[in-house]
């Protein structure tokens, strides 16, 4: 299967930026944990989605990815209905998912790990090296760590190469959740460097973020999820200026 | 000792057989944590298939080489079809299930096909053509047949092309790090349930090479073979290690190797015994097997 050219259909009457989520419904069982969240993020934008523990950051992103059967909603990328599609496939149609915890292969090697990230394109296998050879360039530590196996990496590089395995198939939208969780802050403003780098070479970022300064400096806008509710969103600029805000993720 | 080496050869020979079926059995735990149980019956009914093509173009006068090949050829084919069609009917719709049910479903499985092949070729044992002659070669005084030369190199071959399609392939990548991370992997484009698939038909293309090597080299068969010899890979896939690939090659050809010194040296009754006596000391010593590391890094 190669990955498809997305059908465009004409979206409602709106045709409102690369991402479109409405009145997203998620049950785990009988427990409804999202209440109809609703965001976009418009093509070249870094969005912040902020929120507390359990408030259904992941979740949200689980369900863009497919990982999750949503309830009721509608999620748009591109113009393309995504809504319905199986995980293999909304990665086919341009949503890069960087997974909380990194999750990457542990026993197989760096560019075993790297490889699979381009697995859509495994019938143009010169393109894979070269989308391999790409990622050398951006994070040169995984370079050298090409033949390691990932498990062995540390936390920091283990990040890089889950974004870098994101990054193969050259996604409109890049997922992140949680990309500065456990890290050492020195790296944290690395990771966020790179995800600057990665805006500014064309590809649209939807951020999860327990570290909300950091998330919120380099944001162009954000959402506060609250409870598996959007309680408060706008420009990441007037959050880090409200009170609600700055008393609940900024410390007061 | 020239005892001891005739042993090997005989416990080599037969060994290859249990690792080829032993793959099997620890590629499928390896990726969805299935004990399958009805794998050592795909294995007979390889044997099966092998046998009805054999016994079909003994009337023509097709060359012995050629109808080998064609039934091999069949029976691999028509048995990793077989895998994937008890996936998709027996497995699939229970992934998401407890695992004790899709467990008890295997068991139900090895009974359908079991029966199913007592149906159609009924209790009896079904000779295989006399197609390997005992001629062979002697070293040092210990006697080697061609056909077990055959038989082992064929083992080796497969195996290395699994060994090979595991590594060095975008499917076999898919295949280990959905052993991994199923949800990592979806995420990557991988369609899970396709590279399952994959797995069961590969596993069932093995398990019936050793089907029919096992038929060409007793000559015997019967509708229950696969049972004791399923019992004997599974313990050889446990010995190396579930999910442990090189472990199952290496687990089944220590079986082999066990059940042969066990006839040679103790009594061919006591095998058993001997085989699950290694068995259990090694799990005393290292519960996750020879090859085992953590349960969730595998293959």
């Amino acid at each position: 299967m190669k990955p498809q050219a997305p059908k465009r259909q004409p979206y409602g009457t709106l045709e409102l930026g690369l991402l479109n989520v409405q009145d997203l419904h998620v049950a785990y069982g009988k427990v409804e944990v999202l209440h109809g969240v609703s965001l976009e993020v418009a093509e070249g934008e870094i969005v912040a989605l902020l929120g507390s523990n359990g408030a259904g950051k992941t979740t949200t992103l689980r369900t863009l990815s497919g990982l999750v059967r949503l309830r009721q909603g509608r999620i748009v990328l591109g113009g393309e209905d995504i809504t319905r599609l199986p995980a293999h496939k909304v990665v086919a149609s341009g949503l890069g998912h960087v997974p909380e915890g990194r999750r990457i292969f542990g026993p197989l090697s760096v560019e075993e790990n790297l490889r699979l990230g381009g697995y859509l394109l495994r019938h143009d296998l010169a393109e894979v090296e070269k989308r391999v050879h790409a990622s050398y360039a951006l994070f040169p530590r995984l370079a050298e760590r090409r033949h390691q196996l990932a498990g062995t990496l540390s936390g920091g590089e283990q990040q890089m190469l889950a974004i870098a395995r994101a990054l193969m198939l050259e996604p409109r939208l890049l997922v992140l959740d949680e990309p500065s969780m456990g890290l050492a802050p020195k790296l944290v403003f690395a990771i966020f460097a790179i995800i600057q780098q990665i805006r500014a070479k064309g590809t649209s970022v939807l951020l999860v973020e327990q570290n909300a300064r950091q998330a919120l400096r380099i944001a162009d806008r954000a959402y506060v999820l609250e409870s598996g509710r959007i309680a408060l969103s706008g420009p990441a600029s007037a959050l880090a200026a409200d009170p609600r805000v700055r008393a609940a993720y900024l410390g007061g | 000792m020239q005892a001891f080496f005739q042993f090997t050869v005989e416990g080599l020979t037969i060994g290859g057989f249990y690792a080829l079926v032993a793959l099997g059995y620890t590629m499928v735990y390896g990726i969805i944590r299935l004990i399958n149980f009805a794998h050592g019956d795909v294995f007979m009914v390889g044997a099966f298939i092998g046998w009805t093509v054999l016994v079909t173009l003994a009337g023509t006068h097709l060359p012995i080489v050629l109808a080998l090949f064609v039934a091999l050829a069949t029976s691999l084919f028509f048995s990793g079809a077989l895998g994937v069609v008890i996936d998709r009917v027996a497995y699939q719709p229970l992934l998401a299930a407890p695992r004790l049910s899709i467990l008890i479903t295997a068991l139900g499985v090895s009974l359908a096909l079991e029966n199913g092949v007592l149906l159609i070729y009924g209790p009896g044992f079904l000779t295989y053509p006399h197609l390997l002659g005992t001629a062979g070669f002697t070293i040092g005084g210990v006697q080697i047949s061609y056909a077990q030369t055959t038989m082992f190199v064929i083992s080796l071959a497969l195996m290395f092309a699994l060994y090979l399609f595991v590594h060095r392939t975008f499917i076999g990548t898919a295949m280990r790090a959905l052993a991994v991370d199923q949800d990592a992997a979806r995420l990557m484009g991988i369609d899970v349930e396709r590279i399952i698939q994959i797995t069961f038909f590969v596993g069932s293309f093995l398990a019936a090479a050793a089907g029919m090597m096992e038929g060409l080299y007793y000559t015997q068969i019967n509708f229950y073979m696969g049972f004791l010899l399923g019992l004997r890979a599974f313990t050889a896939a446990v010995l190396g290690g579930i999910g442990n690939i090189p472990g199952a090659m290496a687990g089944g050809l220590l079986i082999g190797l066990l059940e042969s010194y066990g006839a040679g040296y103790i009594s061919s009754r006591w095998t058993d015994v001997f085989v699950f006596l290694v068995l259990i000391g090694v799990l005393v010593v290292k519960p996750t097997g020879l090859f085992g590391e953590r349960v969730v890094e595998r293959m």
